[in-house]
C-alpha cells in the first residue's frame, strides 16, 4: 500500500500505516513522529524525513527509510529492524532493549544511550560513519559497532564516550588512538571470536548499502567493555 | 491571570532561520512554513520572528516596537519619548484579524533616533542610550514594553502557534535577507506576548529551544552591568549577555560562543597552548557568563545570524546549504519544508557555533 503523507499530521499517518495489513510504502514524509511506533509487523518504506522518535518501541516490523532521520531512532525498540539510508540525529536507541538499527552514514550525539540487553534479548547498532559525543552513555548491554567509514576527516567517536558504560559490547573500526574513553572501561583487539559475533551484523551492514565486506575487515577492530575491577566508586559519594 | 514576572511554572520549542549570503531578500512566507513539521513542538503559547533588512527606507532610525496594554500607557510612553526623541514615524503595526489569535494589545512601531543635545547632556553613544531607554520604557512605563529595537530589523510576536503569529504580523508583507522564528512551548512561566521570542535588544535577537539552568546566575551578574530581567524567562538572559559580551565588551562571535558554551576544562587540556590558553583566559574572565543547561540558540544581528548549543548537546540543531542561503532549524523537517533540495546537512557539536556573514555591502 502506498501513502502520501503530505499534509498529515502524526496520528493520521500511523492509523494508515497499522491498518496497511502488512506493507507500505510512504512518499513525502516530513517530520511526522512516532512513526510505526510499537508496530509488530509488517515493512515500511519511507521516502522524505521522518520525525523524531521513528520506530519507537518497534515490536519486530522492519522499517527502511531512503534518507535522513532525526533524533530518537528507535527509542526504546524492543524487536525488528531499522535501516537508514542516510545519517541520524541524536539519541539514537535510546535505552532500546531489542533489534537492529543500521546507519549508513553518521549518528548524532548520544547514539546508544542506556541501551540494555535480557537473556536472549540484545540490541545492535551499527554506524557507518562516525558519531558524535557520549557514544554508548550509560550502556548497560547489547553492541554498538562504529565503522568510521566518514570521509569528512572528523574522528570517528567525539568527546567522552562510554561515560557511565556499566554493561554490554562496543566495536569500533580503525584507530581508537585519539579517542578519550574513561578509565571504567577497557580495550582490546577484536579476537576471532569477537569477530565471528560480529561478522553477522557487518555482513547486513554491507547488504544493506551496498559494501564490500572485504574491504570492511581489512582494517583493525577494538572492543570496549567495562571493567568490572574499575567500578563507579566513590564518583559522588563516599561509598 | 497573573503576567510574565509574577509567576513561574517549573521546556520544548522549534527554532529555524534562513539568511542569504549574497543579501537577497526573501518575504517572512517561507520562515512561515518551515513551521508546520515542527508544530507539534510549540503548545500555542508563543510564535514570533525577526526579519532583518526589512525596514531599509528607515534604515538610519531605531525601529522601537511596543506592546501597550492601554491607550493611557501609548500616551505616557509617547510623552516620554517625545521628550527624547525624533520621532520620524509613528504607526500601528499592520495586523491580519484572525480567529486563531486574541487577547491582542495595542501593537506599535516608532521610527526613532535620540537628540544629539540628549547624548551629549548625558555623554553616552547612541546605542547604549538606546539600550538604557528599552530598559526605562519596560520598567517604569507601566503597561508598555518594547519588544524591538534595532534598525534596520524588527521582531514580530505573539500568544499563538507561530504559523498562526507569522499571518497575523502579515509577514507576506516584508522582505529581509534574514529571518529566525521561534515556536513557543512555556514550561518556567505562563505565556504572555512580550515573554513570546525572540528576545531583542538593538539589533541582537534570540529564539531559544531549551531551558538553561544557570538563569539566576547570569542574571546576577548581568544586573550589574545595568540590564534589567524583568520576566523571569532565561531568553532574556542570553539577549542580553549577548549585547554585553559582544557590543560592550567587543568579543568577536567565536569568543562569546567560547564564553556561553565555554568547553569543558578536559576538553581545554587536549587542545594546543594557544587555543588552550584563550578558552582558559575567556573561562576565567567571564566565568558567571558560562551557561548550563540544554539550549540551542539562533542569535540574529545585522548582517548575519550565529547558531548554537550548549557544550553537551542536549538540545537538536541542523544545518543546511543551497545556494546563496543557509539555513538553520531544530529538525531536518524544517529546512527542507523551506528548502526541499537543500544540501551540505550537519548537526554541530555541542559548544561549536556556526557564524554565517553577509557579504560586506549586500545589506
Amino acid at each position: 500500500m502506498k501513502i502520501e503523507a503530505k499534509g498529515l499530521d502524526f496520528t493520521a499517518l500511523n492509523e494508515m500505516i497499522k491498518s496497511s495489513d502488512g506493507d507500505c510504502e510512504i512518499n513525502g514524509c516530513l517530520g511526522q513522529r512516532f512513526i510505526a511506533d510499537g508496530l509488530g509487523n509488517g515493512k515500511v518504506v519511507i521516502n522524505g524525513i521522518p520525525g523524531n522518535a521513528l520506530g519507537a518501541y518497534l515490536n519486530g516490523a522492519e522499517i527502511t527509510v531512503r534518507g535522513n532521520a532525526q533524533d530518537a531512532v528507535g527509542d526504546t525498540m524492543n524487536d525488528g529492524k531499522i535501516v537508514i539510508h542516510g545519517s541520524i540525529g541524536d539519541t539514537a536507541g535510546y535505552a532500546m532493549r531489542g533489534g537492529e538499527i543500521y546507519v549508513e552514514n553518521n549518528a548524532g550525539y548520544r547514539a546508544g544511550i542506556h541501551m540494555k540487553e535480557y537473556k536472549g534479548k540484545k540490541p545492535v547498532i551499527v554506524i557507518g560513519g562516525r558519531t558524535g559525543s557520549f557514544l554508548g552513555e550509560y550502556q548497560a548491554g547489547g553492541l554498538i559497532i562504529v565503522l568510521g567509514r566518514n570521509s569528512d576527516g572528523k574522528p570517528t567517536v567525539g568527546n567522552f564516550p562510554c561515560t557511565g558504560m556499566h554493561g554490554g559490547k562496543m566495536v569500533i573500526r580503525g584507530s581508537v588512538e585519539d579517542i578519550r574513553f574513561p578509565q571504567q572501561v577497557t580495550l582490546r583487539d577484536a579476537t576471532a571470536d569477537d569477530m565471528a559475533e560480529i561478522m553477522p551484523f557487518l555482513k547486513n551492514y554491507c547488504n544493506y548499502f551496498d559494501f564490500d565486506i572485504n574491504e570492511l575487515t581489512e582494517e583493525k577492530f577494538t572492543v570496549i567493555t567495562p571493567d568490572s575491577r574499575k567500578p563507579y566508586k566513590q564518583m559522588y559519594v563516599a561509598n | 491571570m497573573k503576567k510574565e514576572g509574577e509567576i513561574r511554572i517549573p521546556s520544548g520549542c522549534a527554532v529555524s532561520a534562513v539568511i542569504s549570503r549574497d543579501g537577497n531578500v526573501m518575504t517572512g512566507e517561507n520562515i512561515i512554513k518551515s513551521m508546520l513539521p515542527m508544530h507539534d513542538r510549540s503548545n500555542g503559547l508563543g510564535g514570533g520572528f525577526a526579519g532583518y533588512g526589512i525596514y531599509p527606507e528607515y534604515r538610519d532610525f531605531y525601529a522601537f516596537h511596543i506592546f501597550f496594554d492601554s491607550n493611557d500607557s501609548r500616551v505616557d510612553c509617547e510623552r516620554f519619548l517625545k521628550e527624547n526623541f525624533e520621532i520620524v514615524k509613528a504607526e500601528s503595526v499592520p495586523i491580519r484579524k484572525i480567529p486563531e489569535i486574541t487577547d491582542v494589545p495595542y501593537i506599535w512601531r516608532y521610527f526613532v533616533a535620540p537628540f544629539a543635545s540628549v547624548l551629549s547632556r548625558l555623554q553616552l553613544d547612541e546605542k547604549t542610550y538606546v539600550a538604557r531607554t528599552v530598559m526605562d520604557i519596560n520598567t517604569r512605563i507601566k503597561g508598555a514594553y518594547v519588544f524591538s529595537s534595532g534598525k534596520n530589523m524588527g521582531c514580530f510576536k505573539a500568544v499563538g502557534f507561530p504559523e498562526d503569529v507569522g499571518r497575523f504580523y502579515r509577514l507576506e508583507e516584508y522582505e529581509g535577507y534574514s529571518w529566525t522564528a521561534h515556536g513557543r512551548y512555556p514550561t518556567n512561566t505562563p505565556g504572555w506576548w512580550g515573554g513570546a521570542h525572540p528576545f531583542s535588544l538593538l539589533d541582537f535577537s534570540v529564539v531559544h529551544n531549551g531551558e538553561i539552568s544557570s538563569y539566576d546566575a547570569n542574571r546576577r551578574y548581568i544586573e550589574m552591568f545595568g540590564y534589567k530581567c524583568t520576566l523571569q524567562t532565561d531568553t532574556e538572559v542570553i539577549t542580553y549577555i549577548a549585547d554585553y559580551l559582544l557590543r560592550r565588551q567587543e568579543l568577536s562571535l567565536k569568543e562569546t560562543a567560547s564564553v556561553i558554551a565555554a568547553p569543558f576544562w578536559s576538553t581545554i587540556d587536549g587542545m594546543d597552548e594557544k587555543e588552550a590558553e584563550e578558552h582558559a583566559f575567556l573561562r576565567k574572565m567571564y566565568s558567571s557568563l558560562l551557561i548550563t543547561g540544554p539550549f540551542s540558540i539562533i542569535l540574529g544581528f545585522e548582517g548575519g545570524l550565529m547558531a548554537l548549543n550548549d557544550r553537551l548537546k542536549l538540545r537538536s540543531m541542523v544545518t543546511a546549504e543551497k545556494d546563496d542561503k543557509v539555513y538553520i532549524a531544530s529538525e531536518e523537517a524544517a529546512i527542507r519544508a523551506m528548502e526541499p533540495n537543500a544540501e551540505n546537512i550537519y548537526s554541530p557539536a555541542g559548544g561549536e557555533p556556526v557564524i554565517i556573514k553577509v557579504k560586506e555591502g549586500a545589506y
